[in-house]
């Protein structure tokens, strides 16, 4: 199994510091001819308007979206803006691959930044995770076939459909491999 | 040291956020719209760039709240600001107003030539500027969230940036084979504590990401610094200095995410119309050098 991480711009290193740990083969991925070599795909935290006009230049736009239709995608934070359905604050073109609204820096600037514990719903069960928001988006609403699986408080902050996890906090800056994990796992079984 | 407590968790993860881009100097809205189409990760906003405070002369201060302002208006991308070194009251100003990341720069006059600020209580991460392994480390000390490279600020030149980063590479590849015995005499020939020569011997790398500044006028010049280690660029005055400002900022945020595909890179070099002039730098009379600047 091998797993690409978006490398246009952001914190892909840490993404993929996670999945050596994992003992994950990962690439790094610039161009559509090393996403075509991947069994899944991390679009990582960055700048989501960097991102998005670079997949653009890079034709790896059209090429995520056809990704998504066979195999897995996780976004964290700017990786959940691009996959949503809609951007507010300003609005961005966007992938639309989960059906899901999204505000950016919802919370405020970087002084507004937090790390606070959040509730997951991971294989039926509660657990806790450390969520490290940066700048981070909220999801404003989740539209049909989006299952939410974490929340901060009331607030949705990590959703999944059949092919996409996405998560407005940034799992890969902490310890903690369970999100990665999990991401595997689903990638794993639509693979089979 | 904590490098693991929620603190440092943020203010470094904002650093990592920007890696593999390009931050650039504006000094007004419109500049600041034109880095953000032309895909920047973050403006650095100030009422003269770099090669301006140079022939303009005088003392270089943080600037006018208000410019900063409507700057922050402007884009959605992350806004830094610069003060000047030791001048925490201004740093104090720019959290106030919400500024994403503080530079304690060269490029202004120096408001303190014994400290540099104590960057732990504040709760917005700083940048600083380096040309070496002791400097790095000592700003780290202080609660730097991010290092760049000195290199000549408004120069045009790369030369210095090159020299600061080859040296910050040299010395961290020969920290991670020091003996443990070797780490404190290493230390205080360096200027820094043995915990924190100890941490990037056990890591191999430092403990925060380290940009490219001072001098990247080209896409080549930004291809070179992600080539010698460089984790982002910092452009000055090479983008506002050049003949056509948004073609060039463009290239050099596509040079910077493809510094390996040469064929990008040579695409985006072609006809962009002139780079800023530059400066020789040993025509610079050295008390006009900024990258002495600080210690």
């Amino acid at each position: 199994m091998r797993i690409g991480v978006a490398a246009i711009q952001g914190d892909f290193e840490r993404h993929q510091r996670v999945l050596t740990k994992l003992n994950i083969e990962t690439i790094p991925v610039r161009n559509p001819v090393q996403l075509r070599d991947c069994h899944a795909l991390i679009i990582p935290g960055g700048e989501s308007t960097t991102l998005i006009k670079l997949f653009k230049a890079n034709q790896l736009f059209n090429e995520i979206k056809k990704f998504a239709q066979k195999k897995a995608i996780m976004g964290t934070c700017a990786g959940l803006i691009v996959l949503a359905n809609k951007i507010y604050n300003p609005p961005l073109e966007s992938l639309q691959l989960i059906d899901i609204e999204v505000t950016r820096n919802a919370y405020g600037r970087q002084v507004d930044s937090f790390v606070d514990n959040i509730r997951l719903n991971l294989y039926g069960k509660e657990v806790q995770f450390e969520g490290v928001f940066i700048r981070a988006p909220k999801i404003k609403s989740t539209g049909q076939g989006v299952e939410p699986i974490g929340y901060l408080q009331n607030n949705v902050v990590m959703a999944e459909t059949s092919h996409i996890l996405v998560s407005t906090f940034h799992p890969e800056l902490t310890d903690d491999p369970r999100i990665h994990e999990y991401f595997i796992e689903k990638a794993k079984g639509i693979l089979k | 040291m904590n490098f693991e407590s929620k603190d440092y968790k943020l203010k470094v993860g904002l650093a990592e956020m920007l890696k593999g881009g390009v931050i650039m100097d504006v000094t007004n809205a419109d500049q600041a719209k034109i880095a953000e189409d032309a895909g920047a990760v973050a403006v650095m906003a100030l009422e003269r760039i770099p090669a301006d405070i140079r022939t303009q002369g005088g003392v270089a201060r943080m600037s006018d709240p208000k410019l900063i302002k409507e700057i922050q208006k402007a884009v959605s991308i992350p806004v830094m600001a610069k003060c000047r070194i030791g001048h925490f009251a201004e740093a104090q100003i720019l959290q106030a107003i919400g500024v994403d990341f503080i530079d304690e720069s060269e490029v202004l006059t120096p408001a303190d030539e014994e400290y540099h600020i104590n960057k732990h209580p504040f709760k917005i991460p700083f940048v600083c500027g380096c040309r070496d392994i002791g400097e790095a480390l000592r700003r780290i000390s202080e609660g730097a969230a991010m290092l760049r490279t000195k290199g000549e600020a408004g120069s045009g030149n790369i030369v210095e940036a090159v020299r600061h980063m080859r040296a910050i590479q040299k010395e961290l590849k020969r920290i991670t084979v020091l003996d443990d015995e070797e780490i404190i005499g290493y230390s205080k020939n360096i200027g820094s504590s043995p915990e924190l020569v100890s941490h990037v011997k056990l890591h191999k790398k430092l403990p925060v990401p380290n940009f490219a500044a001072g001098g990247v006028a080209t896409p080549a010049d930004a291809s070179l610094m992600m080539q010698l280690g460089a984790e982002s660029i910092f452009v000055g005055s090479g983008i506002f200095k050049s003949s056509d400002p948004a073609r060039r900022a463009k290239a050099i945020v596509r040079a910077t995410t493809h510094y390996m595909d040469f064929d990008i890179v040579a695409l985006e070099s072609e006809d962009l119309k002139e780079a800023m002039k530059g400066l020789e730098i040993h025509d610079i009379p050295e008390d006009q050098l900024l990258q002495t600047r600080g210690w």
